[in-house]
């Protein structure tokens, strides 16, 4: 199913989401639940940023060697037996993945959580060649059901609520309505766990791929990821191809700022660390292992000094869970694969501007995406930066590489804009133009559009600053000229 | 915000940038910020062909368009006083952004020495004049809503409902996720008018529950917006006999000038 | 063009020119340092606040405790390593007992309906553990295969104290797990961290152990 939900246009679907109180009230508990533990996984602000400075600088490093560390992890993965792949986008690496498939004659594949196989759309590409695709993880697997996409980049089904989850595992699997989380999870394991013992491959993603060793390293709490790389007979890892690190010792904070950032937890209860296909005399895990490295518009968005930083993203999530604008609308609304603010800065580059135009200037550029980004990406810098991109707006960028540059400039706006520049250059013309404003101010209608749908008309002052400043000014001199004649 | 920021000495004259809303809808709170600073025994220069910092277009993406604007600015402040604003968006906007905006330009080294030099009204007060204030008000109860740019951009937090706790009279009460943005956002608030409305409307019940009488801020986007929905609600509730939107806005400035110095 | 060549072609050719790294300052996590006492009481504090059962036990009795543990859980059979020390000493301690002592002694393929959905238990030793987090530090090989310590509902994992380290970062860098021209030994077919039983909080933020993992993860720290 498509990630561009049924409402092709962002603002309806903003509308709906707003206009349901259902949606709002369940991020808003989960969002303030999960601020609430990674406040407190994070008891000392020194620590918190040391540790957000050394994880930048290990994403830095990584990205400032990316095509040699890339190199590096195709020699040691293929040396110990991975097979490696390259995919210029979404299509190529779905189409790698369904010739593996072929190849082994799968007709099912058990997938672990992988946002960029959402990305790339690869369940419903692989459902369309008679394979079947089925989520493991139980919030996937959640949203698998409803036939919906991921409303979160971490907890895919946190826009339901446990009534609403009750009803559906009831009308498509069966189980009885029930409000008991742990039994609603015990019945999930039961139809998963038949699953994974018949599937053909397992499919998964990778949060860390360590060039040093050639090591595939996934984080995960449910050990769904660790039966999908390890039961199947063949585990194809799916990745972007920025998610490389350079050494080992780089992955230590990397985790433990990820998972304190994602949930508040101080570690997920798996951190599965992958360098090779089942060895000789070994008794389990896949005879076959494969990694595609998927670029997908990640090597354009890498021309670029400012917009390189989207790259050091690690995927927690946490921008999303402190914003106020993905709070009140959910993920679903932003109509694609990553929502929030990371979807705002990465999906205008995955998808061209011309998809995502509303998605940058939908932020109040409040800053706490980028207060608790831990790899401190400059997200509202970045927000600033694709407003412009969408409206051409700084000519200093002509020649950029993103895609779909200029798309929202109009005529009317680019004039309205030129000629506040206008007025607000001379001050002579600004202080005419505002004094005349305050003189008229009766005529300002009530009524202004937006702003006054839940508020009121905001009122202009009798008189300016300037003007008040003036005539402070004369007042005064005029009383020293007094103070100074003889009386 | 774990840096610590060195302060200067206290100036014999500063600028005041009064910042375009200010001039046009809260006069006042720019006259009551310069009192304050002359009653600090300093000069303050207002210059008369101040407009705007330009951050509307910047965060419209017009840059352009805010470059010429800010170019305008930077030839206000000749001399090397402080500069001092009683916004931390526009301030922020000075202090943070002028220097990118203007990277490989002419006006480069200028941006970088005005930015250099800006301060936001309220730490001026507090870490520069290390302001003595005597409240002289009745009692009132009070919240205080710190704009998104003060918080996380200029790192003042703290700095407001410091100078309030200075105040005898005056009881400061925390609303909920009083860190949360209040949804005003510039030209946000007109391009997305429901996100934003659902942000204030939020805002306001979190400010209302705390039973403050007064809604005090260091800059005026948030007051309109807080107040407008304020206003706009107390005039549903009045239909439906109910209490919200119940409390007023003032700025900082105002706040400060009135009490310690017209009670 | 390759899509590789394509794509490592672009990155090689940046528009804005070569990126320089910056120096990363391992400091804030080498500097993490406890003394034996406090690992201790810091991993059984850590390990217990995600579900995981602790007990601290001597290495001369801790199958009696295990024993005990196995009758409280019920478990009618326990999935034993055959060569590994902690399995010997199970299996010469339990060999008279009721619970019957498996192998995972053949492929995966020939057994994994039963290893599914008959297996109640397992046990396995660990390689390291983690105070900072609360973590067990496995290197599954032909002896404890990767499934033993996931699918069965309950794992029992036989720690030494002395096997406890600081950091994440200190098992890697003093165990030598980096690449072998850096001195390091090269990494396992499957290296694995585990702190606490499955778990999931898909459903509404409330939190449900033993999604597709083990319910229960028993801790023994023989001290």
């Amino acid at each position: 199913m498509s990630h561009n939900q049924s409402v092709k246009e962002f603002h309806p679907r903003v509308h709906n989401a707003i206009a349901n109180p259902q949606i709002r009230a369940n991020f808003r508990k989960a969002m303030d639940g999960l601020m609430d533990k990674r406040q407190q996984a994070f008891p000392s602000d020194d620590e918190l940023e040391r540790t957000r400075e050394l994880a930048a600088a290990i994403r830095l490093r990584a990205l400032a060697k990316l095509p040699e560390l890339l190199e590096k992890l195709e020699a040691n993965l293929t040396a110990q037996g991975i097979k490696v792949h390259w995919a210029e986008d979404g299509d190529e690496a779905c189409k790698i993945i369904l010739d593996i498939c072929q190849q082994k004659k799968a007709k099912s594949v058990i997938k672990g959580k992988s946002m960029v196989s959402e990305e790339m759309e690869l369940n419903h590409y692989l459902e369309k060649h008679g394979i079947e695709a089925l989520e493991s993880d139980l919030g996937e697997y959640i949203v698998q059901l409803a036939e919906e996409t991921p409303s979160h980049i971490i907890m895919p089904a946190i826009h339901k609520n446990t009534d609403q989850i009750s009803d559906l595992m009831h009308e498509k699997t069966g189980t009885k309505k029930s409000r008991d989380v742990e039994y609603l999870t015990a019945e999930a394991r039961q139809q998963l766990r038949e699953r994974f013992e018949k599937a053909d491959i397992g499919v998964s993603g990778v949060n860390f791929a360590v060039a040093e060793t050639g090591t595939l390293c996934l984080v995960e709490n449910e050990g769904n990821g660790r039966l999908t790389t390890t039961v199947p007979p063949v585990h194809i890892a799916v990745t972007g191809i920025e998610k490389v690190v350079e050494n080992l010792e780089d992955v230590a904070p990397l985790l433990s700022i990820l998972t304190r950032s994602a949930t508040g937890q101080h570690i997920t209860t798996y951190f599965n660390m992958i360098s090779s296909p089942r060895k000789e005399g070994e008794l389990d895990g896949p005879e076959e292992v494969h990694l595609v490295l998927v670029d997908s518009g990640r090597s354009n968005i890498y021309q670029d000094d400012e917009l390189l930083d989207t790259l050091r993203c690690i995927r927690c999530g946490a921008c999303m869970n402190h914003c106020p604008v993905y709070t009140r609308i959910g993920g679903h609304a932003y109509g694609h694969t990553y929502p929030g603010p990371i979807g705002s800065i990465l999906m205008p580059h995955l998808v061209g501007m011309d998809d995502a135009k509303d998605l940058p200037s939908a932020s109040s550029l409040c800053g706490a995406c980028g207060e608790v980004c831990p790899v401190k990406i400059p997200i509202p810098k970045l927000l600033v930066r694709l407003r412009e991109e969408s409206v051409a707006g700084n000519s200093d960028h002509a020649n950029s590489v993103v895609k779909g540059r200029g798309v929202k400039r109009n005529r009317v706006e680019s004039l309205v804009w030129k000629g506040w520049a206008k007025m607000h250059k001379h001050g002579g013309l600004y202080r005419t133009g505002t004094g005349l404003a305050t003189v008229f101010r009766g005529l300002v209608p009530s009524n202004l559009g937006a702003w006054t749908n839940c508020r009121t008309a905001p009122k202009l002052a009798a008189s300016t600053l300037h003007q008040q400043v003036k005539a402070r000014q004369q007042e005064k001199a005029a009383q020293d000229k007094n103070q100074g004649e003889p009386s | 915000m774990s840096s610590i920021k060195l302060y200067p000495p206290k100036p014999k004259q500063v600028y005041f940038f009064g910042t375009c809303l200010v001039d046009l809808f809260y006069p006042d709170a720019g006259m009551a910020g310069i009192q304050l600073l002359e009653h600090e025994g300093i000069e303050v220069i207002f210059p008369q062909d101040q407009t705007c910092c330009g951050q509307p277009a910047y965060t419209s993406g017009y840059q352009d368009q805010a470059r010429e604007v800010a170019a305008a600015q930077l030839k206000l402040f000749p001399e090397n006083h402080l500069i001092v604003l009683p916004s931390g968006s526009c301030a922020g906007m000075m202090r943070e952004h002028y220097p990118e905006l203007f990277t490989g330009q002419p006006e480069e080294t200028r941006a970088k020495d005005i930015a250099s030099r800006v301060y936001e009204l309220t730490e001026f007060l507090l870490h520069v004049c290390h302001i003595q204030i005597e409240d002289k008000g009745e009692p009132i109860k009070v919240a205080m809503h710190t704009s998104c740019s003060a918080r996380r951009e200029m790192g003042l937090g703290e700095v407001g409902p410091a100078l309030l706790r200075k105040m005898d009279n005056v009881e400061l009460v925390e609303q909920a996720r009083i860190k949360e943005c209040c949804g005003f956002g510039g030209a946000f608030s007109v391009r997305h008018p429901e996100i934003s409305g659902a942000m204030v409307t939020d805002k306001v019940e979190a400010i209302d529950a705390t039973g403050a009488d007064t809604m005090i801020t260091s800059d005026c986007g948030c007051m309109m917006n807080i107040t407008g929905a304020a206003e706009h609600i107390k005039s549903q509730e009045i239909k439906s006999q109910g209490k919200g939107g119940s409390f007023n806005g003032e700025h900082i400035a105002s706040f400060l000038w009135r009490r310690c110095h017209e009670s | 063009m390759s899509a590789r060549d394509a794509i490592l072609n672009r990155l090689r050719h940046r528009r804005d020119g070569a990126l320089t790294a910056p120096v990363s300052d391992f400091s804030v996590v080498t500097e993490k340092q406890w003394s034996p006492a406090e690992k201790r009481d810091l991993f059984q504090q850590k390990i217990e606040s995600v579900h995981g059962e602790v007990h601290r036990v001597r290495h001369d009795n801790w199958l009696e405790k295990l024993k005990h543990l196995l009758a409280e859980k019920q478990v009618k059979n326990l999935l034993t390593p055959q060569k590994a020390q902690v399995g010997l000493d199970v299996r010469a301690e339990l060999s008279e007992s009721d619970i019957a002592l498996l192998a995972y002694d053949q492929p995966i393929e020939g057994w994994k309906a039963e290893l599914f959905s008959h297996v109640d238990a397992a046990i396995t030793d660990v390689r390291s553990a983690i105070a900072e987090t609360g973590t067990l530090v496995l290197w599954p090989d032909a002896d404890q295969p990767r499934l033993m310590s996931l699918v069965p509902p309950i794992h029992f994992a036989i720690l030494d104290a002395d096997q406890l380290k600081n950091t994440f970062h200190e098992v890697i860098t003093s165990e030598r797990w980096g690449a072998t021209e850096k001195g390091g030994e090269g990494m396992p077919t499957n290296a694995l961290l585990i702190s606490g039983p499955s778990k999931t909080a898909d459903i509404e933020q409330t939190l449900a152990y033993g999604v597709h993992g083990p319910k229960e993860l028993i801790v023994l720290i023989r001290e």
